[in-house]
């Protein structure tokens, strides 16, 4: 037996991570956008395995973090144009759930996927085989502030058409610490240096937009509502 | 069709002096109504006089400039969590997801309105009403102009709230679903809901008229201003 509260937080979930992977969807996006950058880089930097284990775990998280700023664009932007967003604003939820909810689904309809494929990826980028738990951890803790920052971002740019480029400049610099120390945990890992400081410091910054994100989201997207 | 209905436990909404500020302009300003329980209150005036932003400021998506707003005794919420509770909105865009089936986007309308799922009938008898039974599971995108606006006035039957904000819900409409427009309206009042609907259009149901036009904000931009 639930209270409507969390089934009402449920719907928005199920709704959005559905949305996502039905046509015209971000989730098929990121995930094609993921792949195809990684692959390109190996391409780009050429076929010695030395130059591109250096720096797989960079580009893994870079195009990781560009990938999820791809979908973030339409994260409120689609229910503001249809004019869900109204309806969504009158669920007994409040806009700081739905925004909440909204977060969550993005997190694990669009980022999860990319960090599943994560490792594959690394066997392209010849990555050591001592980065891919940690690589995979890093992503883990550190990518559902990619998703809690970003969400900031597309509520105050929601109501601005074409709104993403402008999006990206206010994200970005937001990503900094996070992509730092992700890709410090893995590098600190393959150095036989323990990476848990990193990690700590990673785990730190998504509690921070954890704090942060629902609620502003949530005022960003009422003053787009007047 | 024919159970008798639960009524309402509705309190009479009241403006005083209620002023609304849009772009730095003054809307109108000095507005007073007061719709009783199982009463109509028409909104009228000329285009651009703040029928709708009156709607969005009542719905709580808009904050007043000035007076004040009553539910019975109590002020109407300024928050997003208290008022939505009683509210449902209609506007201008029909809030219909193209690539869900309309089934689809009802049970997560109403999902997210009651955190309860959508019974069966309740969903067959208000797509009946609009003459939508036959296309429950068909995708959205592939409806006409005027199905999508009757699946939007859908959801004032799948949301169960004394307080239904119409806005222009005949826009349209033929003559016979505007008669079961009518009908849907005399029942929600009949059960002691409230309405209040902005519309140019006779729907042929007894109400009150507020003409917001008469509230316009009286101090005007100066001459010259060329």
């Amino acid at each position: 037996m639930s209270t409507p509260l969390s089934a009402t937080f449920r719907a928005i979930l199920m709704r959005d991570i559905r949305l996502a992977w039905s046509q015209g969807g971000t989730g098929t996006m990121a995930l094609s956008f993921f792949m195809i950058a990684v692959t390109l880089f190996a391409f780009g930097v050429g076929p010695e395995p030395q130059v591109l284990a250096r720096i797989a775990a960079g580009v893994i998280w870079v195009v990781a973090l560009l990938a999820c700023l791809l979908s973030l664009d339409r994260l409120y932007q689609a229910d503001y144009e249809d004019g869900s967003l109204d309806d969504l604003a009158l669920s007994p939820l409040g806009l700081t759930g739905v925004a909440a909810a909204k977060i969550l689904a993005h997190w694990l309809a669009t980022v999860v996927p990319l960090i599943l494929i994560a490792p594959l990826l690394g066997m392209f980028m010849n990555l050591a085989p001592e980065g891919y738990g940690i690589l995979l951890l890093s992503l883990l803790v550190g990518t559902p502030a990619l998703s809690l920052i970003g969400s900031i971002g597309a509520a105050l740019t929601v109501s601005v058409r074409r709104g993403g480029v402008l999006m990206a400049l206010l994200v970005l610099p937001l990503y900094i610490p996070t992509l730092i120390f992700g890709v410090g945990a893995v590098d600190a890992a393959m150095g036989m240096v323990g990476s848990s400081a990193n990690l700590a410091l990673l785990g730190a910054v998504t509690l921070v937009a954890l704090a942060i994100g629902p609620f502003a989201s949530a005022a960003a997207l009422r003053l787009a509502l007047e | 069709m024919d159970t008798p209905e639960p009524s309402f436990d509705a309190k009479a909404l009241s403006a005083h002096g209620l002023a609304c500020r849009r772009g730095g302009r003054m809307v109108f300003e000095g507005l007073d109504f007061s719709v009783e329980p199982g009463a109509l209150l028409y909104l009228r005036g000329a285009n651009g006089s703040g029928k709708s932003t009156l709607l969005r400021l009542i719905a709580g998506f808009v904050p007043a400039a000035d007076g004040e707003l009553m539910y019975g005794d109590d002020a109407w919420g300024t928050g997003d969590a208290a008022l939505s509770e009683a509210v449902v909105y209609v506007g201008h865009d029909h809030g219909l997801k193209p690539a869900l089936t309309l089934r689809e986007n009802c049970q997560t309308y109403a999902r997210i309105m009651t955190g309860k799922s959508l019974s069966e009938n309740v969903l067959y008898d208000a797509a009946e009403t609009f003459a939508l039974d036959r296309l429950l599971d068909q995708a959205v995108r592939f409806f006409s102009s005027g199905q999508r606006h009757r699946a939007s006035l859908m959801r004032f039957l799948l949301a169960d709230r004394p307080v239904w904000l119409m806005d222009e819900p005949t826009v349209g409409l033929d003559a016979d679903n505007r008669e079961k427009l009518a009908g849907l309206m005399t029942r929600h009042l009949a059960r002691g809901g409230l309405i209040l609907a902005a519309t140019h259009d006779p729907i042929g149901v007894a109400g009150a008229t507020v003409d917001v036009s008469q509230y316009a904000a009286r101090a005007t931009v100066q001459e010259g201003w060329l």
